[in-house]
């Protein structure tokens, strides 16, 4: 502003002091991006040295030679840091990385490769006592992976004026208000391209569950965050789901080939027990956008219908300690009771509640969560009739065999070993499947419509002719019997159901809390936002052991960072960004080019 | 005498000791545009309410072509009874024609089965409802915006999305609650021939409004409704003319005043009142100014 006031008056008169944008470090910028590339470089290549003289810190960080462990996360760092200044160069083949050609990639990836370094070397120091501990190779690593963010923080950058340093730092990660349109090729193309991003992000996926120690796995939140926000800030994730919009059922395809692939990439069925878990919880959480995320329903005790589902899995899976031993129903007729009974507490308990708005609800869902839990905390005999043993739960459920296969046997299939835990992982893949399928046909329909109408505002709604009551009924009821659903496997799976687990708040998941918290992070009425959101809260406690009982705490921090830097969860759906970020432009909402036919945009994710 | 759309007989509500709407009568034709005018918190609104059951009548019946209406909002639109509302109340984070589709509601059939199995029905039937919300965009002219979220609609536009929203349910009567409220004048004048256009469609219009000039050009009868009750109703003339209508908008001398300055206020108000009933032109620009 004062620039351009100053500069018009004398326009031939001494040069004014606005011209060549700078960084904040001055160096020439052919420097700062010869010490990017250079930089990058000797990150990944001191991942190579030998870090510390003992194999006492985790994964084994001693070798000249090989990286190990942490130090795999500094060379992808690293790699990462010099493509994307390759790329910056305007190097032939790697434009696409760049397709405006911003420098917040370049910082990102710069900063994702100095945090992992220096992380690691900190942990190392701190673990086994004093900076002693370090091999030359550290020093060298923690000084490398300084000079790509010492280059990043010399580009030019247009708009550093004279807003301060804070402003400056925030115009270097800032993702540009353009991003040229692009060429997505054909359609063989475009499926190779989403076939090569998928098996890239299983890789990356399974290398988060499959990491065996704390540290290597906040390294790898560390660099998959800072990758993945270089990758949103070069434009290329907008990119993406472009391909995706345009290829759908391909995705929805690939990406369930990549999820029934997982468990063939495993060794070790603990990990597959993971992966099972994160469905589960996964599938609930889903369950749960629909009340919350579609039809606006506050509800603080769904984990009980997961109990509920559970409860009766177990009952008529033939254990001996079922109340109502002797009846083994198979299993498709059990997930169905399950279903059934958690869609029948679901209308008992929605009928006279969903009558209150807003907060109201919320606390009387609340109310009624805990009632599930103590109720069978209590139905034992003693303080009420028998049916679920009080405390002690039902043990000894039986594995599943479904048409002579038995889900507690290991099975070779193709000369992969599939473990007991990769067998539920499969089925509940399969009843994800079913719960993905109800989410987006149900939301993309009449019903979806009055759920969202519903939740803009509940008095136009119903003076548009929609029955309030009924519809968030429905939502209820249809939340409730998919929670049923998944509980039904979750009994198998745990062997035993016992009470505890289905409570409002604990350090670990499922419980209400937990849920609600996996499609706030990851977004509410999306639907890959509650499986990703239920797949980092897993992680997290199951991974960061040394959290232990701070670790609510630390999720409560993360919660409030989240909701004040992105409130519309990781994954945002396309309505609520727009809510939360006034961009000041209309939005235009489509982009014709990359669909054959005239696409009908519709409601819902 | 043509059958009455709508029959509102001997509706009261009460709030507590507050009677905001009393034993009012009040009934529209088919094919007729009624306005429903009177001093702000005269009650139109929750009259409308009423009418449209937002709000259960502590007395009286409101009846849709004979049959009298349950007191539940979402029954009335099944009914045939769309509206608007006066702060408008689109859903700002759907899109043009989602809202639209939405009005749909009651028209259509297809539950959550039908959303779950995908059918043939339930493909015809998205198509049908899509067909019918297209035609009405088009028909208020934002056809081309369909795809954008109804909160990024300019005012003038919002206005009109709620009336192609509440047309979309088919009514037979359609209740405006201030639908020029906030316009200017050449958006006023769009909206007045949009009303003339759905009354051509054979949609009776019951429309509250401010903007004297805008119902007397529209409407074909006017009601009154002051302090709750229906003080005259007839045709723009007559309501023009009425003595009772000028008081009630301006204020009436009241009796008994003791100060000296006060009297010859009333005076001088009365004065004017007695020109005005003489020449009804100059008392409709009297009320044109009383906004």
């Amino acid at each position: 502003m004062t620039e351009t006031t100053k500069k018009t008056p004398a326009p031939d008169a001494v040069p004014t002091p606005t011209p060549a944008p700078r960084g904040l470090i001055p160096l020439p910028a052919a420097a700062a991006r010869a010490l990017l590339l250079a930089g990058g470089v000797a990150t990944a290549a001191s991942a190579f040295l030998a870090w510390t003289w003992t194999a006492e810190f985790p994964g084994n960080l001693t070798i000249n030679g090989y990286p190990g462990g942490l130090q795999w996360l500094t060379f992808t760092a690293g790699v990462l840091t010099a493509l994307f200044a390759l790329a910056s160069y305007g190097i032939r083949g790697l434009g696409w990385l760049l397709p405006a050609r911003n420098n917040a990639p370049l910082v990102l990836t710069a900063l994702g490769g100095f945090a992992v370094t220096w992380f690691t070397v900190i942990a190392i120091s701190a673990e086994l006592g004093g900076v002693v501990n370090l091999e030359p190779g550290g020093w060298i690593a923690a000084i490398a992976s300084l000079l790509p963010l010492l280059g990043a923080f010399a580009l030019p950058q247009e708009k550093t004026g004279t807003d301060g340093t804070k402003a400056a730092l925030k115009a270097y990660i800032a993702k540009p208000d353009r991003i040229p349109a692009a060429q997505l090729g054909n359609g063989w193309v475009q499926r190779a391209a989403i076939t090569i991003v998928t098996i890239i992000g299983l890789a990356v996926f399974t290398y988060g569950i499959d990491t065996e120690y704390g540290e290597l796995f906040v390294g790898y939140l560390f660099v998959v965050t800072f990758a993945m926000w270089a990758l949103h800030t070069a434009g290329l994730l907008d990119r993406f789901s472009q391909l995706i919009a345009g290829n759908r059922s391909f995705t929805l395809a690939m990406g369930f080939a990549a999820a029934i692939a997982f468990p063939f990439t495993q060794t070790d069925d603990h990990y597959a027990n993971i992966g099972v878990n994160i469905l589960i919880f996964g599938t609930v959480a889903l369950g749960l956008n629909i009340v919350v995320g579609l039809a606006g329903l506050l509800d603080l005790g769904y984990v009980a219908f997961l109990g509920v589902g559970a409860y009766t899995a177990a009952l008529v899976s033939g254990s001996e300690f079922s109340t109502i031993s002797g009846v083994h129903l198979p299993f498709w007729a059990s997930a169905l009771a399950g279903a059934a009974a958690s869609l029948v507490f679901g209308v008992l308990i929605g009928a006279p509640t969903l009558r209150l708005r807003g907060d109201y609800l919320a606390i009387v869902t609340l109310g009624f969560g805990e009632i599930f839990r103590i109720a069978v905390n209590n139905m034992d005999g003693d303080s009420g009739p028998d049916v679920t043993n009080g405390p002690n739960g039902i043990a000894n459920i039986p594995d599943l065999n479904l048409l002579g296969f038995n889900f507690g046997q290991p099975h070779d299939i193709g000369g992969f070993t599939l473990g007991r835990f990769a067998n539920y992982y499969l089925l509940m893949v399969l009843i994800m499947a079913i719960v993905v399928l109800v989410y987006t046909r149900a939301a993309d329909s009449r019903i979806g419509r009055s759920w969202i109408a519903i939740r803009e505002d509940e008095t136009a709604a119903t003076a548009m002719g929609i029955n309030g009551f009924r519809v968030k009924l429905v939502a209820f009821a249809l939340g409730a019997a998919l929670a049923g659903l998944a509980g039904t496997v979750s009994a198998h799976v745990t062997y035993s159901v016992v009470p505890t687990p289905y409570q409002f708040a604990g350090s670990t998941p499922p419980n209400s809390a937990f849920l609600l918290a996996a499609v706030v992070l990851g977004g509410m009425g999306t639907v890959a936002g509650p499986l990703l959101g239920a797949a980092l809260l897993y992680l997290l406690p199951e991974k960061l052991v040394f959290l232990q009982d701070k670790s609510l705490l630390a999720f409560g921090i993360a919660l409030i960072l989240l909701m004040r830097f992105r409130p519309e969860g990781i994954i945002a759906n396309r309505r609520r960004q727009l809510e939360f970020h006034e961009t000041g432009q209309l939005d235009v909402p489509k982009q014709t080019t990359l669909t054959d036919e005239p696409a009908v945009t519709k409601a819902g994710a | 005498m043509t059958t009455p759309v709508l029959e509102a007989r001997d509706v009261t509500m009460r709030f507590g000791g507050l009677t905001a709407v009393r034993s009012v009568d009040f009934t529209v034709n088919a094919g007729e545009i009624v306005g429903l005018i009177g001093p702000n918190g005269a009650g139109k609104t929750t009259f409308f309410n009423c009418l449209t059951g937002l709000y259960v009548p502590t007395e009286g019946t409101v009846s849709y072509k004979g049959t009298v209406l349950p007191p539940k909002p979402h029954l009335v639109t099944q009914a045939g009874i769309a509206r608007t509302f006066q702060n408008i109340r689109l859903f700002a984070n759907m899109t043009v024609l989602e809202n639209v589709l939405v009005g749909r509601h009651t028209r259509t059939k297809e539950g959550l089965w039908s959303a779950l199995l995908r059918g043939p029905g339930f493909k015809k039937a998205e198509r049908a409802s899509e067909e019918r919300a297209m035609e009405l965009l088009e028909f208020i002219g934002l056809a081309h915006k369909r795809d954008h979220l109804a909160r990024n609609l300019p005012y003038g536009e919002q206005r009109k999305l709620e009336i192609a929203r509440a047309l979309a349910s088919e009514p037979g009567l359609l209740l405006l609650d201030e639908p020029t409220a906030g316009m200017n004048p050449q958006e006023t004048r769009a909206t007045e021939e949009l009303v003339f256009a759905i009354r051509d469609k054979g949609v009776a219009v019951l429309l509250i409004e401010h903007d004297m000039r805008f119902v007397f050009n529209l409407s074909d009868r006017v009601a009154v409704l002051v302090q709750g009750e229906k003080l005259v109703e007839g045709t723009s003339d007559v309501v023009q003319a009425d003595e009772r209508v000028i008081a009630a908008y301006l204020g009436e001398p009241f009796e008994g005043d003791p100060g000296q300055a006060e009297a010859a206020e009333v005076e001088a108000a009365e004065a004017a009142a007695g020109a005005a009933a003489d020449a009804p032109g100059t008392a409709s620009s009297t009320k044109g100014e009383a906004q």
